[in-house]
């Protein structure tokens, strides 16, 4: 192969003079681009690399209590509880009391059984009178020490690489014997939410694209001073602040609001039940389907704008009624900016936060929400981050499936 | 009644987009079946305007199209049954050819074998046999041209209309193109109205040209007489090249005009348009009709005349020279073996024959 490539002028092959003669231009791109990279990388990728580890890395029990932490690795989750485990359980609690950490400790074991913050608490306490043998005297300090769940509960702490979180994120949890088992019934909520999210996604991406469509198709189709208005009009909602236009739904939507009353005035509903349009799921969908329209609507308009008005017109010059020439001539061209606006959307869509949060009421709540919730309120990062690390695997999946169906070369943002 | 009637008519049609101008002034145009008729003009004249109406694609603010006797201003483009050719093709990108062909058949609903079969001649008829499973953005401008043609009239239309089909395409692929479109209509015999703003592409392919401009057809004729004796300025100046002279008739008769140049002599001309004694005309006489000779030859029209530029150009020898005040006379000199001792400052005179040389309006 070598004798057959072709050089250049001077002797050196072609190829690497052509990689010579455009290092500069590259170089040039590359000093481009390096501000916004260093940004992305640093405020972006690497944090969401840090979170995301969190949903499988958890050191808080085995770097607090090291001595336990290896008597319970050597456990097998259900023979008895011996001495031993008992002694390096004593000797760690002494030391984590010492250097105020027996809150976190307690803190982490309590995630996997509820009561132990308590009894790891009082228990640190008198742990320094503790005489041997530390079993018994744990035992008479307090009766849960002879729970085996506690045991496994703590076993399950202990580790430090633990697939529990993401089990948790979808309602399952890990088994001290290894391996995995349903949440119990009332602890099942992840997988409804995630569903939830979905669904909401689904139908806030469709109400979309049925109000965008026509509207990109008018857009597209107008001269273009009267266009550019609309256009204008479409991207009105970005001038004013999220937060507001949530709020201003409040006051449409509300018992007392503006739909109602007119709901009322109208006679379609009576005074005594007005429609609960808000903080429920119906406020969601409203409230997010307005904020996405303009998602769906800008690739919709950039495609249908370069589809040439000579088509329709071929296809009704050969005979095709208003419709046929619309279904398929107009249509199919159309789609590749029906993909983009619908990932668009769907993805935005399937991450939304604030406007639920707002006007999603009890069941109008998604799965960021609870990730919100677990940053902020329970401070259980780590199922935060698994939660979000299951999230981005949804959103991966559809993007997959819409490769497979649709094909993301078929798609076009302008 | 109907057999009375042309094929086409255009009767008193007018169009104004703004309510305020019109595109297009009363125009009446009859196209005979089987014929090809050329709409010429500059772009915004209100040529593809005309189209579009008979298309059905713009309604005419005004007047009447019939189409074989009956008005079509109400009857929607999809049921009028004319064929289109448009002007950047138009072909569906997400269609293959087949598909492309297939469309005007299927939305007659007509069976699938009878599809495969008018599908299959209409591209044996542009010679385009083996391209049927490609997509239009697979084939090259020239391939694209003869597809849409074949589109066009797979579904049998009797009138094809034609919107600057052939704009997009090099000069050498065009001027295939007009003599294939040429044999597809000779053969095929429907009624075809062109659309184009070049002249030569008119010229080549019509039975007849209206030459349109601001709106009004200026000259409605087969290319011969339409180059020979074209009736006004403006078509003179279109159709290919034209050397004009503003002058003042002093007197007429028996279909001839006296004009005055002035200081420069007078020259008779075959009368077109009726002026006035002492009103303004100007002459149009063709460059390849303009012979430059030392003397003034006896029997003709001459005027004197200094060479300025000389343009060799093959077959023939661009003379651009003065007369009578305008120093853009051009001469069409045959590039024979006779030694032509022309050069730039030579002085001479410039003849030709008193029925080459027309008297139209002032313009």
């Amino acid at each position: 192969m070598s004798d057959t490539r072709i050089l250049a002028a001077d002797g050196t092959p072609l190829k690497k003079k052509l990689a010579q003669s455009m290092f500069r231009t590259k170089l040039r791109a590359f000093g481009l681009v390096c501000p916004l990279l260093a940004l992305i990388i640093s405020a972006f990728v690497l944090p969401i690399l840090f979170m995301l580890s969190a949903a499988v890395y958890d050191d808080s029990y085995s770097s607090l209590m090291p001595e336990s932490t290896t008597a319970m690795q050597e456990w097998d989750g259900e023979s008895p509880i011996t001495e031993a485990m008992a002694a390096a359980m004593v000797s760690d609690l002494i030391r984590a009391r010492e250097n105020k950490d027996i809150g976190k400790v307690a803190n982490r074991v309590n995630r996997e059984y509820s009561g132990a913050t308590s009894l790891f608490k009082s228990t640190s306490r008198s742990a320094k009178k503790f005489e041997p043998p530390y079993l018994e005297a744990l035992l008479a300090k307090d009766k849960d020490w002879n729970d085996k769940e506690l045991w496994q509960g703590i076993k399950i702490a202990s580790n430090t690489y633990t697939l529990g979180y993401i089990a948790n994120a979808i309602d399952m949890r890990a088994k001290a014997t290894g391996g995995f088992e349903p949440q119990d019934e009332l602890r099942q909520i992840h997988i409804t939410l995630f569903i939830r999210t979905i669904e909401i996604s689904f139908i806030v991406t469709v109400a979309c694209l049925l109000l965008g469509y026509p509207v990109a198709y008018l857009m597209a189709n107008l001269p273009l001073r009267t266009s550019n208005l609309l256009l204008i009009l479409v991207l009105m909602p970005f001038w004013t602040s999220l937060l507001v236009r949530t709020t201003a739904w409040i006051a449409m939507l509300q018992g007392q609001g503006v739909m109602n009353d007119l709901f009322v005035a109208f006679g379609v509903a009576n005074d005594e039940d007005r429609f609960s349009l808000i903080y429920n799921k119906t406020g969601t969908l409203i409230a997010m389907t307005h904020i996405m329209l303009p998602f769906m609507i800008m690739p919709l308009y950039s495609v249908m704008k370069t589809i040439s008005p000579a088509y329709v017109r071929a296809a009704k010059s050969m005979g095709a009624t208003n419709w046929t020439a619309f279904w398929k001539v107009y249509f199919p061209q159309s789609v590749p900016g029906i993909g983009a606006g619908s990932l668009l959307v769907f993805i935005l869509a399937i991450g939304y936060y604030i406007t639920p949060a707002l006007v999603g009421g009890q069941d109008g709540q998604m799965i960021s929400n609870i990730i919100d919730f677990h940053m902020r309120k329970s401070l259980n990062w780590n199922l935060a981050a698994a939660l979000g690390f299951v999230l981005l695997v949804f959103v991966l999946f559809f993007f997959w499936i819409y490769d497979r169906v649709v094909g993301i070369d078929n798609m076009k943002l302008g | 009644m109907a057999k009375s009637l042309p094929f086409v008519r255009y009767d008193n049609v007018q169009k104004s987009y703004d309510g305020e101008s019109l595109v297009v002034k009363n125009l009446n145009l009859d196209i005979e079946k089987g014929e090809f008729v050329t709409m010429l003009g500059p772009s915004g004249s209100g040529k593809t305007t005309c189209l579009m109406m008979l298309a059905g694609f713009e309604t005419a603010t005004h007047g009447d199209i019939l189409l074989d006797g009956k008005p079509i201003n109400n009857i929607p483009p999809h049921r009028r049954g004319i064929g289109m050719v448009f002007q950047n093709y138009a072909l569906f990108p997400h269609m293959t050819v087949n598909e492309n062909l297939a469309f005007p058949l299927k939305v007659r609903k007509m069976d699938k074998a009878e599809t495969e079969a008018k599908v299959k001649r209409a591209l044996e008829m542009v010679q385009m046999e083996a391209f049927g499973d490609r997509k239009p953005a697979q084939l090259s401008g020239g391939q694209q041209q003869r597809i849409a043609l074949a589109r066009a009239l797979v579904f049998e239309p009797e009138l094809v209309l034609m919107d600057e089909p052939l704009g997009a395409l090099d000069k050498q692929l065009r001027e295939h193109m007009q003599y294939e479109i040429k044999h597809i209509h000779e053969s095929l015999g429907v009624t075809v109205v062109y659309v184009t703003h070049d002249q030569s592409e008119a010229l080549t392919m019509s039975n007849r040209i209206a030459v349109f401009n601001d709106g009004v057809v200026q000259q409605l004729a087969d290319p011969v007489t339409l180059y020979e004796r074209p009736d006004n300025a403006f078509v003179a100046q279109f159709i290919g090249e034209n050397n004009t002279l503003v002058g003042k008739v002093t007197s007429t008769k028996a279909g001839k005009v006296d004009v005055d140049l002035g200081k420069h002599g007078h020259v008779e001309a075959v009368k077109v348009v009726e002026v006035a004694k002492g009103g303004q005309t100007t002459l149009s006489i063709r460059p390849e009709r303009v012979a430059f000779e030392a003397k003034a030859p006896k029997g003709k029209m001459s005027l004197p005349a200094k060479v300025l530029e000389m343009i060799y150009l093959g077959d023939h020898i661009r003379c651009r020279m003065s007369v009578a005040g305008n120093d853009e006379f051009i001469a069409k000199i045959p590039n024979s073996n006779k030694t032509i001792t022309l050069a730039p400052g030579k002085d001479g005179f410039v003849s030709w024959n008193i029925d080459d040389c027309r008297a139209l309006d002032y313009s």
